[in-house]
């Protein structure tokens, strides 16, 4: 799944979310209910940052028995590094037509 | 920052002009017109305007711009943003024997001015960090 590099940032934007992501990134696979814990932050809400992560492609939820397991998926940050790969093929193309423009130009 | 070199896009070359005639090509709307985009540029400091192009399925080709630094025949620089996301474009011009020496930096790439303070900036900065060694991870 592509998701545009803004929908990313903007789940992103949140410190809470990010502080989710970043707990998923680094101690693998929890269930709502281990991130709540000791977290200041209601089970409701956490499933709702979830929820807009999961909607980003940022975390992935399965369901083992009664538990539902969420993991990050740290490929979704992908487009990011793209977008920044495409400004610098865009910069690349834009300087050889502002060479151009000043071969064309008066002193 | 050492992270820095990752988020930005640098372009250095050295032009057969003077200073004073690319100075011209990035500053005159209808110049800018002919190399980057269609515009309302002006040359002065705090001036917004927009680049715009052509609009294609999930962008409306429209950035948003703030003049940040316009010193005349050396230094110039706006703010980029499109998307949600927010960046700097530094210009910078060096007279040399042959010419000029043109730098282009575009960077800081993040979050825009309004999400950068909905979420507090120094996090998100800290963030980015961690986010670089998770892309490289991936490698």
């Amino acid at each position: 799944m592509r998701t545009a590099p803004d929908a990313i940032l903007k789940s992103l934007a949140d410190p809470t979310r990010r502080a989710i992501f970043e707990r998923l990134s680094r101690d693998g696979a929890q269930t709502v209910r281990m991130l709540t814990d000791n977290s200041g932050v209601s089970q409701p809400a956490v499933s709702k940052h979830l929820g807009i992560l999961k909607h980003a492609g940022l975390v992935r939820a399965r369901h083992r028995g009664r538990q539902t397991h969420y993991r990050a998926q740290p490929r979704a940050l992908a487009p990011l590094v793209d977008w920044m790969s495409y400004y610098s093929s865009f910069w690349n193309a834009r300087f050889d037509r502002l060479e151009d423009l000043l071969k064309r130009m008066d002193q | 920052m050492t992270t820095d070199a990752t988020r930005s896009v640098v372009i250095e070359k050295e032009l057969p002009h003077p200073p004073e005639k690319i100075w011209r090509a990035l500053t005159q709307g209808p110049l800018i017109k002919e190399w980057l985009m269609d515009n309302d540029f002006q040359p002065v400091l705090g001036h917004k305007f927009n680049f715009r192009s052509t609009p294609v399925p999930n962008w409306n080709g429209i950035i948003d711009c703030e003049v940040l630094v316009v010193e005349p025949n050396k230094k110039l620089s706006y703010s980029w943003g499109t998307m949600g996301m927010g960046s700097v474009v530094v210009w910078t011009l060096v007279a040399t024997s042959g010419g000029t020496l043109v730098r282009m930096e575009h960077s800081g790439f993040g979050p825009d001015q309004e999400a950068a303070y909905k979420g507090a900036t120094y996090g998100w900065q800290k963030f980015i960090g961690n986010l670089e060694r998770v892309v490289a991870g991936l490698q």
